[in-house]
């Protein structure tokens, strides 16, 4: 036979809860009461801080800020979905996944009003400092798996993208090195439809972004976003999959960016506002909050209890991030671990 | 007709577009969104997909891709978002469009023009407020031009269009909208390679371009109105330099302060000085003052004023290389 296929592959997409609250039951994740609880509150408090982030930003009071409205079901539900011992990389759209990690809120202020010291972040949270370029946390994150193979330690990373990331070289490196090293590493991709004003199909031809694992060796799937039923599911069983020893996975997560790239951005120039309707209907928070309802935790003095907590947390982050007191000269003290004699004279002259 | 510095360079590429067609834009959201500084706002509309390309999401595919397109007769005028994001393109800068020409022996060139958006001093994120001169000027083959006034961008731009060797653009973020002033409707070029004197003096040489040009204008003033005569260069063309102005004018006055936001260890300040020295030594009266960003990485926005050179370290420069 002159012709032969020599791969075939397929791409599932897994939604747990769809848009009107209906549960596929064979897929639904078994999660303690106390954890759902814990993701609600999370959920409201990232929507809390982002708005508050983008008000501070308005009043001058905090530097270029990229908000990440509509995309709380990721950076929550994966964060309840790896262990204490998996490190996360998130992207400089997820800083909330910090302070989910354990570091204080006001941190995450500190990153978006110009100051290093909001990633001063302790190696104990497992979280990998969020950078600015694109897609550098995919490398980063495949040898930071190789590590963690090496020492022995149950552990898997978990990296995170946007669909921009797919197309710089680097996405594809560490898709390369994680096949062929076999790392723990778990690719989890946010599609949310724009990498600033490109819409995803000029920024790749696939149909999906997750049939490109295929092509690297390991498997990709694609899930809906915007339940975090689902994507606790997906993580959980991919990380947990990761962790002991198995290949690699690529996940990518349909959803929407419900505000600006940043707050420099206007989104009013490349999509519709029907566009944007249409997934305000999809609104991650209150799919979850009907599934709540049912569960008998979600009811109106329930909801008003975690507004007044979340708001509360924002405010004393902001109280805490305004007082903070930053030493200028601490620009020139972390260029290496002991300051050169030459550095020790720039300072001087910087500071007379 | 006035207009700032992003006006200049957007009605630059409208003209080179209509009258040339193998002139074609490419770059992260520089069509339908007209770019994020709106640098290329309108392209889109007027000329379509095909010559306006919003890319993917990859700065080395984009350099890699013009590259390409320059070598086989497009005109391509490519755009980093941010300067501070070209690292992974710059393999395909001087791996490949610095060395196509001497590696076939001229039977090939890449006559491609990136537009760099550069400088600091708008409390931008990290890597957005990049100064990288160094490391294209360092390597040859690649032109480096950096415009400090709209009508300088305008006519720079069109030069590095027609130019047949690579061009690397910096526009100085900070002065796309900080002034207006008068720009020529017509289709004009300012020579790649030759300086600009912004101002005659007598005391004290002071050489600058894009940003800090602007920057040390106001130092300038200062300093006449401490009896300081300043002879203000601005250089325009990094790479190829106007060696024989700074020579000129350095003789005249025998002291100089060169001005750049860039770091100092190997900032171009560094060969500016060599360069005296080699030829000028006997003319000088003081040592050559350099005023630069600090060899520290760029800080967060925060804390940023203590890193770029403002008018007054300017003005401190050059009171004592006058004073000396």
């Amino acid at each position: 036979m002159p012709v032969k296929r020599v791969f075939e592959g397929s791409v599932d997409y897994v939604q747990v809860m769809d848009k009107d609250g209906k549960v596929d039951k064979s897929l639904e994740p078994k999660i303690p009461n106390e954890t759902l609880d814990r993701m609600y509150r999370l959920m409201v408090q990232q929507r809390t801080w982002d708005r508050k982030c983008l008000a501070l930003q308005r009043t001058g009071r905090m530097y270029t800020y990229a908000p990440c409205e509509g995309q709380e079901a990721i950076s929550v539900g994966a964060s309840q979905a790896v262990s204490n011992n998996d490190w996360i990389f998130p992207t400089y759209r997820e800083s909330f996944m910090y302070h989910i990690r354990g570091a204080p809120l006001y941190m995450m202020n500190l990153i978006w009003m110009g100051l290093e010291e909001g990633l001063k972040l302790d190696k104990k949270y497992r979280a990998f400092p969020l950078a600015i370029p694109i897609a550098t946390q995919h490398p980063h994150a495949v040898g930071g798996a190789y590590a963690l193979k090496l020492k022995g330690e149950k552990a898997a990373t978990v990296v995170f993208g946007g669909d921009g990331s797919t197309s710089e070289g680097e996405f594809h490196d560490a898709m390369n090195f994680a096949g062929v090293l076999q790392t723990p590493t778990v690719f989890v991709i946010s599609n949310n439809q724009y990498a600033i004003s490109v819409p995803v199909k000029w920024q790749t031809a696939s149909e999906t972004i997750a049939q490109k694992a295929l092509a690297y060796g390991f498997k990709g799937i694609q899930a809906d976003g915007n339940d975090i039923l689902t994507v606790y599911k997906v993580v959980k069983d991919a990380v947990d999959s990761a962790r002991e020893g198995k290949v690699p996975v690529l996940i990518e997560f349909i959803t929407y960016r419900m505000g600006a790239h940043t707050t420099a951005d206007d989104p009013t120039k490349y999509r519709s506002d029907d566009e944007v309707e249409y997934w305000r209907e999809r609104d991650p928070i209150t799919r979850f909050q009907g599934y709540l309802k049912e569960k008998g935790i979600w009811n109106e003095d329930y909801e008003k209890e975690v507004q007044e907590e979340a708001k509360k947390l924002v405010e004393e982050a902001v109280q805490k991030a305004e007082d903070y007191k930053a030493d200028p000269k601490d620009m020139f003290r972390y260029t290496f671990a002991h300051m050169t004699k030459d550095l020790e004279e720039q300072m001087k002259e910087a500071f007379e | 007709m006035k207009m700032h510095m992003a006006q200049a360079i957007n009605t630059c590429l409208f003209q080179e577009m209509e009258r040339d067609e193998s002139v074609i834009v490419m770059g992260e959201d520089v069509g339908i969104d007209g770019g994020v500084f709106r640098v290329t706002e309108g392209l889109y509309k007027k000329f379509g997909r095909p010559r306006v390309i919003d890319s993917p999401l990859s700065e080395a595919g984009i350099v890699g891709t013009a590259v390409g397109m320059a070598a086989l007769g497009l005109k391509p005028v490519a755009e980093m978002q941010f300067q501070g994001f070209v690292y992974n393109a710059y393999h395909h800068l001087v791996q490949h469009a610095a060395r196509l020409r001497n590696r076939t022996r001229g039977m090939f060139n890449v006559p491609l023009v990136l537009r760099l958006p550069y400088s600091g001093g708008i409390h931008a994120l990290e890597h957005h407020g990049e100064s990288l001169e160094t490391i294209f000027i360092h390597f040859p083959g690649m032109k480096v031009v950096c415009p400090s006034s709209p009508y300088e961008a305008k006519g720079l731009l069109a030069a590095s269009i027609s130019d047949e060797d690579t061009v690397l653009y910096f526009e100085p973020k900070r002065l796309y909208r900080a002034f207006k002033e008068d720009v020529p409707e017509e289709r004009y070029e300012i020579e790649i390679g030759k300086a600009h004197k912004v101002k005659e003096g007598n005391d004290v040489t002071l050489i600058s371009w894009g940003a800090m040009t602007y920057v040390s204008k106001g130092a300038v003033e200062d300093a006449e109105k401490e009896g300081i005569s300043v002879e203000h260069i601005d250089l325009r063309s990094l790479a190829p330099c106007d060696w024989d102005s700074i020579h000129e004018s350095v003789r005249k006055t025998g002291r100089c302060v060169v001005v750049h936001e860039a770091k100092k260890t190997l900032g171009f300040a560094a060969e500016i000085s060599a360069r005296i020295t080699e030829k000028d030594l006997l003319s000088l009266e003081a040592p050559i003052k350099r005023v630069t960003g600090w060899d520290i990485i760029i800080p967060y926005p925060k804390f940023e004023e203590y890193y770029y050179p403002d008018q007054k370290r300017i003005l401190k420069a050059i009171i004592e290389t006058a004073r000396f």
